[in-house]
């Protein structure tokens, strides 16, 4: 037998390999390069808008979450899947079981090959499925995207869960609420590096120290969304300020374990704590009395605001251009913001009221 | 042993050696046909019935579909064909998916970022190929410690980010079509790749050293096959090819991604084990590869157009996946039971459900003359 790998065999291999390599590179000498391509050719001439066309009957509407079995999308489906039913569309679900990138093109696909009218859409990543979404728009769907945006290009409405106004001003007003609006507050948040955690955190101590000048903003701890690191910040948080007068975690790991803290701790009722979460973990904590309220925004009004988005799309009272007003049922009026951006609203807050109503 | 069977031909091919009638039932249990049937069948049934099956349009979107998984699965037949696998092929798609996306970041041309990572995924393969060949450890426990190892170096490359500013001619040639006939422009350098691979596994000395190494390493390597030398460049084109998946899955989806193609994997080896090519070595074709691919993605294709829920089609294509394995399987069963087995000596162990993927150990047998003092 001769030798494992001869190394002229090898020699030989690797020079045709950069052989090879090197004739490719030279031949497009001057190749393409990032940043010298075109740009795009503007959107169409945009058609115009008829604010008072009817929505038509029977409108295929394809619901497309970023994967199935995932509880906010289940909820988002269901207002959906209602509004649908309002305007007498005909309405399916779809989409793949892992949330990856690639795994919602043949999904889309499918959609617009059954002939769908409207297409209501998270996208896993924001450009992996932009192709896909145009070859959807030119056959003739409707495109709105929901709680996560792709590349603006790619659809004709996204539907924004919240503005970073919105959110931060709410958990204000709320810690305000429950602590007279005087005292030590402490942030509890995700990880360092979280983008929307810090944005909102920011608006948050701008907007305190213009509404809400007797708070004082004394510290931000990062539990990294894991709730054993949420629940021990939280305990180190009360030990380094005696006097704290409330906490707001706006992340709904954090928010929950703080709360299983305070409700084993002599704080409890003491220290007040609201930020955003999900009913569904909050309401033992609502009911015993250690969280009077927190936020979130509603993904079934989520679902529901887009489904009448897309209606209107394909009606044609809208078309995505900046100034258009819709009806969404019992949501009311929506305008169109910039860039074919809707904006649901102010997040929802839930009280020992009307946490009951919520599933999720 | 049994003589008339030699195995380190295909099984579609055994006929030339065989009595016309043993031909005949060979012919029509071996994979490659079967599953070719399978595919037809189910191609008619679903034009007829499922609603918007048989359109260029859905051709194209199911012939993308299964562009990668096709690629991959060439190279990966062949390994899986001398008895090795190689499970790192999607997190080799990755890395070098996400090598693509940081070189052309940094303002590459693409026209140099893509024979990096075609020479990336050759290092690549070459690791699996050293430590398989060189150290002699199963290929099984190399790839998928790779698997782990080129999924978690794609993350370090890119992080979370994705990068996806590439120029729109390349992306939208990657999902172009032949006019108006559906069909995608790559899938035809897809199949002179496919031609090309089907040659040399078919039609060349070198294909029918890749059965005798399945069927018999040790008889293998006596016959003057050099085995190790094979299966370590059979890792390197693997690799290779997997990194151009990568960057046509990058062109095609226009994002490069450390998790692109996360599981892809597999979806290439239940392709490969569908078209009727054994786990073990050995036995298998690429029409039946082709098939099994062609018949998966139809399934998934048709089933979607259906409504079919994802967990339900899960359930399906797994469910297929177990009928292609085991109906062999019960075929051999059937076979052994009404159709007497050649006079073997007496001592031979009990016949194995699958009678060609039992190793010969008497080197004569093993090896076509043909084959001797050739490598």
């Amino acid at each position: 037998m001769t030798s494992f790998l001869t190394r002229r065999r090898l020699q030989g291999g690797v020079t045709g390999f950069a052989v090879a390599a090197l004739v490719l590179t030279t031949a497009a000498c001057g190749g393409t390069t990032r940043g010298e391509e075109e740009t795009t050719a503007g959107g169409d001439a945009a058609a115009s808008a008829n604010p008072d066309a009817e929505i038509p009957e029977g409108l295929a509407v394809g619901f497309l979450p970023k994967q199935v079995n995932n509880p906010y999308f289940s909820v988002a489906s269901a207002g959906a899947e209602a509004a649908t039913g309002e305007f007498s569309g005909e309405y399916t679900e779809t989409g793949p079981s892992e949330a990856s990138a690639s795994s919602q093109v043949s999904y889309i696909n499918t959609l617009s090959q059954q002939g769908t009218d409207v297409i209501l859409t998270s996208a896993n990543d924001p450009n992996a499925i932009c192709s896909a979404l145009d070859q959807a728009r030119s056959a003739g769907s409707s495109v709105v995207t929901f709680d996560s945006d792709t590349d603006p290009e790619c659809r004709d409405v996204f539907i924004n869960q919240a503005t970073t106004e919105g959110i931060a001003q709410t958990q204000v007003d709320l810690i305000a609420e429950q602590t007279g609006g005087q005292g030590q507050v402490a942030i509890l948040s995700a990880t360092a590096n979280a983008t929307n955690q810090n944005t909102w955190i920011a608006a948050m101590e701008e907007y305190a120290a213009a509404e809400h000048p007797g708070l004082e903003f004394v510290a931000t701890v990062y539990g990294d969304d894991e709730d054993e690191k949420s629940f021990q910040e939280t305990q180190g948080l009360l030990q380094t300020y005696p006097d704290l007068a409330g906490i707001i975690s706006p992340t709904t790991v954090g928010i929950a374990a703080a709360a299983r803290y305070l409700s084993g701790s002599e704080f409890k009722g003491q220290v007040a704590l609201t930020g955003l979460g999900t009913p569904n973990q909050m309401r033992e904590y609502v009911q015993d009395g250690t969280v009077q309220s927190f936020a979130l925004w509603n993904p079934e009004d989520l679902g529901y605001l887009a489904a009448y988005a897309g209606a209107a799309l394909a009606a044609g009272q809208i078309t995505g251009a900046e100034g258009e007003t819709f009806e969404a049922g019992e949501l009311g009026e929506y305008t169109v913001g910039a860039d074919g951006v809707v904006v649901l609203g102010d997040p929802t807050v839930f009280t020992a009221e009307n946490i009951g109503d919520f599933d999720f | 042993m049994a003589v008339d069977t030699p195995p380190a031909t295909p099984a579609g091919q055994a006929g030339a050696q065989r009595p016309p009638a043993a031909s005949r039932l060979r012919l029509l249990g071996s994979g490659d046909a079967v599953i070719t049937f399978v595919l037809v069948l189910f191609l008619l049934v679903a034009a007829l019935s499922v609603e918007g099956f048989a359109s260029a349009r859905n051709t194209g979107f199911l012939l993308l579909d299964v562009v990668v998984i096709v690629l991959i699965a060439l190279p990966l037949t062949l390994v899986i064909v001398t008895g090795e696998i190689d499970l790192s092929v999607a997190s080799t798609v990755g890395l070098s998916s996400a090598v693509m996306g940081q070189l052309w970041f940094a303002g590459l041309p693409l026209e140099t970022v893509i024979p990096l990572c075609l020479l990336l995924g050759a290092v690549l393969g070459a690791v699996n190929g050293f430590f398989v060949t060189r150290l002699g450890l199963p290929s099984l426990a190399v790839t998928i410690g790779t698997l782990a190892l080129y999924r978690g170096l794609a993350f370090v490359v890119l992080g979370d980010r994705a990068v996806a500013d590439f120029p729109r001619s390349w992306t939208t040639w990657a999902i172009s079509t032949i006019g108006g006939t559906g069909i995608p422009v790559v899938v035809v350098p897809l199949l002179v790749l496919v031609l090309v691979t089907a040659v040399v596994l078919h039609a060349t000395p070198v294909g029918r050293s890749l059965y005798a190494m399945g069927n018999s390493e040790d008889a293998a390597r006596f016959s003057g096959i050099d085995v190790g030398r094979t299966k370590f460049w059979l890792f390197v084109v693997t690799g290779v090819v997997s990194a151009l998946g990568g960057v046509y899955w990058t062109l095609r989806y226009g994002s490069a991604r450390a998790d692109n193609a996360q599981g892809l994997e597999l979806q290439v080896i239940a392709a490969i084990l569908l078209g009727g090519v054994s786990i073990f070595g050995g036995r298998g074709g690429l029409l039946g590869v082709l098939a099994g691919a062609l018949l998966l993605g139809s399934v998934r294709n048709a089933l979607q157009l259906e409504n079919v829920p994802a967990d339900v089609l899960n359930i399906v294509t797994g469910g297929l996946l177990v009928v292609a394995v085991v109906a062999p399987q019960v075929a051999g069963w059937v076979r052994s039971r009404t159709r007497p087995r050649p006079a073997g000596p007496p001592n031979a162990p009990p016949a194995r459900p699958a009678p060609d993927t039992r190793p010969s150990t008497d080197p004569a047998v093993q090896v076509p003359a043909d084959q001797r003092g050739n490598r």
